[in-house]
């Protein structure tokens, strides 16, 4: 391609004209981001120009909300892409007086954002008309004022209650026709896999609806994100949104955003390093899921479990001499990573390629001891299905959608690191169902292997005076004012996002995080419809969530 | 046979099985509860101790952990369960899915506003002796997410915790050490005075009234349970 650093390539120019005349005079004026090109438009027109974009350009994907305070007004962000090719973006700008921030809802276009929006009403106190039920997602529903708004005092007392488990069972007789019974899953039980609660209602042994109720591990990261600098005070928080060891993949995400926001040019070696730290974390994550997995499904708590712990341990042994901690790396740096591969070089290698080359038979004691089980395949084959259609419209990314047969893979399409210099394939499904993701999981570990071993290759054809593994960064970071940036990576649950707006001091304006897992579980409600109990669970596994990414 | 000749006459013995069952209706210990020290001690072995401190030896060596996990740290309790690490040595690693049927409970994570009355139910429903660690920085301040407005800024203002482990998260082997620790303690007698107030779980109606209170008095009912968080005099 020849694309000059400032000038938009031709074919973009033509698509952003494309968009003008198709949005006419709804679009109030252009407020480009780094990313996407963006339109401005009236609260009143959100529903019209969304199904546009969708039905007439193909906007399928609504990636993320961003809600923010300005000092004279709220403001709306739809992030909005495509599954085909995730480059092709543009964001809608909807701004809200400050003292009437009402705006219609997104969510009769895209189902995804009946949450995104409770999220930015809960925290900022926009309002969304026509949303189905606005309620407070993350805080608790006796909360007082909104926290990232402007005018939130964080000193003031709040009181939350402990209500006692309310039993429909009874109120439910009343109506002879109705005889629905309540049951809730947690916030403390352990086929949640954290503090998740779901509410749900059985009708005989069915499920006719159920609610999954988050936010018991809300632990502000984005305004965390937004009192750090750029330069080193935020990278230590990704770690501890998916903390399953998938820390380098979500560091790689802030990384992403903060350079393309602040133009800085990573070297190639260092990106070879990030390619192998996070794809080693991709295979413990993901044997993490399919170890508690196996434990949800058919309760084996001694053998499956265990051999995936053991495999966690090598790796988590790998990643300890490459970063220097077990699960929460703190490795990358702005720029680069925050130190070359451990001396000596030869035992690391060594170290790292004896585990990939017992990798295989493992991989196959997995598929002998639970792909292949009898009783494994009875609780995951045609349970837990979800329509690629549906995966698109609850903007379900990583295995879950891949897992549906929707081919959306950001590392190679949207690519990023060192992922377009090696040979890998995208696993797809077509199953839709609970094994097909279980699949989907244990195919990517093998692929990622193979990546991992190419970048050992290369990194050890590395000439020695080379090794460069930062950008010269200045100390302190101060992007342009009123810059925005939203930047996804494929983090082993999806697409994992962070939009930047910067606000010309070295700290965020706005710093939202888009968490592949809070969409994905918004499709639970879907997948266990009208199935049993037992295959509510096993959905729950195969979507592999984590309440701190989740919850945030 | 009875149960004072030696046990090694069992290894050389061919004498069909009824021998046994006839054994084990006689007097005394079964010959299967014997053991190499029943017989360091001779044949009708006995040991004089104060009740106390053998009760609280049994407790030390048998406690029954909650499956409790709530944040990062509970991904390296999983470890210190699991393979390698395997607390279960020390007599410390049932994890039991039940408060009631649990002795300790690890803390494992942060804990925010919506999850403290419900850490405080768990808590609850324990029976006594009950013990607490307390796993991770989160856990003693809050940790890197301290100054949250969600966030409570340490365990120990909702529930009194005997053993702190510091660490963000702790490795397993620092985990194991605080283990032990709470089983010396515990063989010891020893116990945490609690020395935060903690929040408390209280009826609506027992809040003292103020603008808050007054302003929620339409949504709660006056004998749901609340806690109240006072965010300005937390630590």
């Amino acid at each position: 391609m020849s694309t000059g650093t400032e000038s938009m390539p031709e074919d973009a120019t033509d698509r952003v004209d494309e968009l003008a005349d198709l949005l006419g005079s709804r679009a109030l004026t252009r407020e480009d981001h780094v990313n996407a090109p963006g339109f401005v438009v009236n609260p009143g027109d959100v529903q019209d120009v969304l199904f546009d974009l969708r039905e007439k350009a193909g906007y399928d994907h609504c990636s993320c909300v961003t809600a923010q305070q300005y000092e004279d007004r709220f403001e709306t962000i739809y992030h909005l892409k495509k599954y085909a090719d995730p480059t092709d973006e543009v964001s809608i700008v909807v701004p809200t007086p400050l003292d009437e921030p009402v705006s219609q809802s997104a969510e009769p276009v895209y189902r995804t954002a009946d949450w995104h929006e409770r999220e930015a009403y809960d925290l900022v106190g926009i309002e969304y008309e026509d949303h189905p039920d606005l309620r407070r997602i993350l805080l608790p529903e006796t909360w007082q004022g909104h926290p990232l708004s402007a005018s939130y005092d964080q000193e003031k007392p709040q009181v939350v209650t402990l209500s006692e488990h309310a039993n429909p069972l009874e109120p439910d007789h009343e109506d002879p026709e109705s005889d629905t019974m309540f049951l809730n899953v947690g916030p403390h039980h352990p086929a949640t896999h954290g503090v998740l609660h779901v509410k749900t209602v059985l009708d005989g042994e069915t499920i006719a609806h159920i609610e999954p109720d988050i936010g018991y591990l809300h632990r502000c990261e984005e305004q965390m994100c937004q009192q750090g600098t750029y330069r080193h005070q935020i990278m230590p928080y990704p770690d501890r949104w998916d903390y399953v060891s998938s820390g380098l993949l979500n560091e790689w995400a802030y990384a992403r955003a903060i350079e393309d926001l602040a133009e800085i040019e990573v070297p190639e070696y260092a990106q070879i390093i990030r390619t192998l730290g996070s794809e080693l974390c991709r295979i413990a994550s993901h044997m993490l899921a399919l170890g508690t997995f196996a434990l949800d499904v058919y309760g084996e708590f001694t053998a499956t479990f265990m051999y995936t712990f053991r495999d966690r341990e090598l790796v988590q042994d790998i990643l300890e001499d490459l970063t220097g901690q077990r699960m929460m790396f703190n490795y990358f740096r702005v720029g680069g990573v925050a130190w070359d591969l451990p001396e000596p070089r030869e035992e690391f290698f060594e170290q790292t390629r004896d585990f990939l080359d017992e990798l295989p038979a493992k991989v196959a004691e997995y598929n002998d001891l639970i792909t292949t089980n009898e009783i494994f395949q009875t609780r995951c084959i045609d349970t837990g299905v979800l329509e690629p259609d549906v995966a698109k419209d609850y903007g379900c990314t990583g295995p879950v959608a891949r897992g549906s047969g929707v081919d959306y893979d950001l590392r190679r399409d949207d690519p990023y690191g060192y992922y377009e210099n090696l040979e890998w394939d995208v696993v797809t499904r077509d199953g839709c169902d609970n094994y097909a993701r279980v699949l989907c999981r244990m195919e990517e570990v093998e692929e990622s292997a193979k990546i991992v071993e190419q970048c050992l290759d290369v990194l050890e054809g590395w000439p020695e005076d080379d090794r460069e593994v930062q950008a010269n960064v200045p100390r302190t970071l101060k992007p342009d004012a009123d810059a925005e940036v939203y930047r996804a990576v494929e983090a082993a649950k999806g697409e994992l996002g962070i939009y930047i707006r910067s606000d010309g001091t070295d700290k965020p304006g706005r710093f939202k995080i888009r968490s592949p897992c809070f969409s994905n579980l918004q499709a639970l409600e879907e997948m266990s419809q009208g199935e049993y109990i037992p295959d509510l669970i096993a959905s729950l596994g195969s979507l592999d969530i984590v309440l701190g990414e989740v919850d945030r | 046979m009875s149960s004072d000749e030696p046990r090694q006459t069992i290894h050389g013995s061919t004498a069909p099985s009824t021998d046994t069952r006839e054994a084990r209706m006689g007097e005394g210990a079964d010959d299967r509860f014997n053991s190499k020290l029943r017989e360091a001690f001779g044949t009708s072995p006995f040991i004089l101790t104060k009740f106390d401190q053998f009760m609280n030896w049994v407790r030390g060596n048998s406690m029954f952990m909650l499956q409790f996990g709530i944040a990062c740290c509970s991904i390296e309790m999983i470890h210190t369960y699991a393979i390698k690490h395997d607390v279960d040595r020390y007599g410390a690693g049932v994890p039991r899915a039940s408060p009631r049927q649990a002795d300790v409970m690890i803390v494992p994570g942060t804990i925010v506003s919506k999850f403290g009355p419900r850490m405080k139910r768990v808590y609850d429903q324990m029976p006594e002796p009950k013990f607490v660690v307390g796993m991770g920085s989160c856990t003693i301040s809050g940790g890197p997410f301290q100054e949250g407005y969600n966030v409570v800024k340490g365990a120990e203002e909702i529930i009194p915790i005997d053993i702190h482990v510091p660490g963000c998260p702790p490795r397993p082997e620092a985990l194991i050490y605080g283990i032990l620790k709470l089983q010396e303690r515990i063989q010891n007698g020893e116990s945490s005075p609690v020395v935060v107030k903690p929040y408390e779980l209280e009826e609506f109606g027992d809040l003292p009234e103020d603008e808050l209170v007054q302003k929620l008095a339409s949504e709660i009912d006056e004998d749901d349970l609340v806690m109240r968080y006072n965010w300005a005099d937390s630590p």
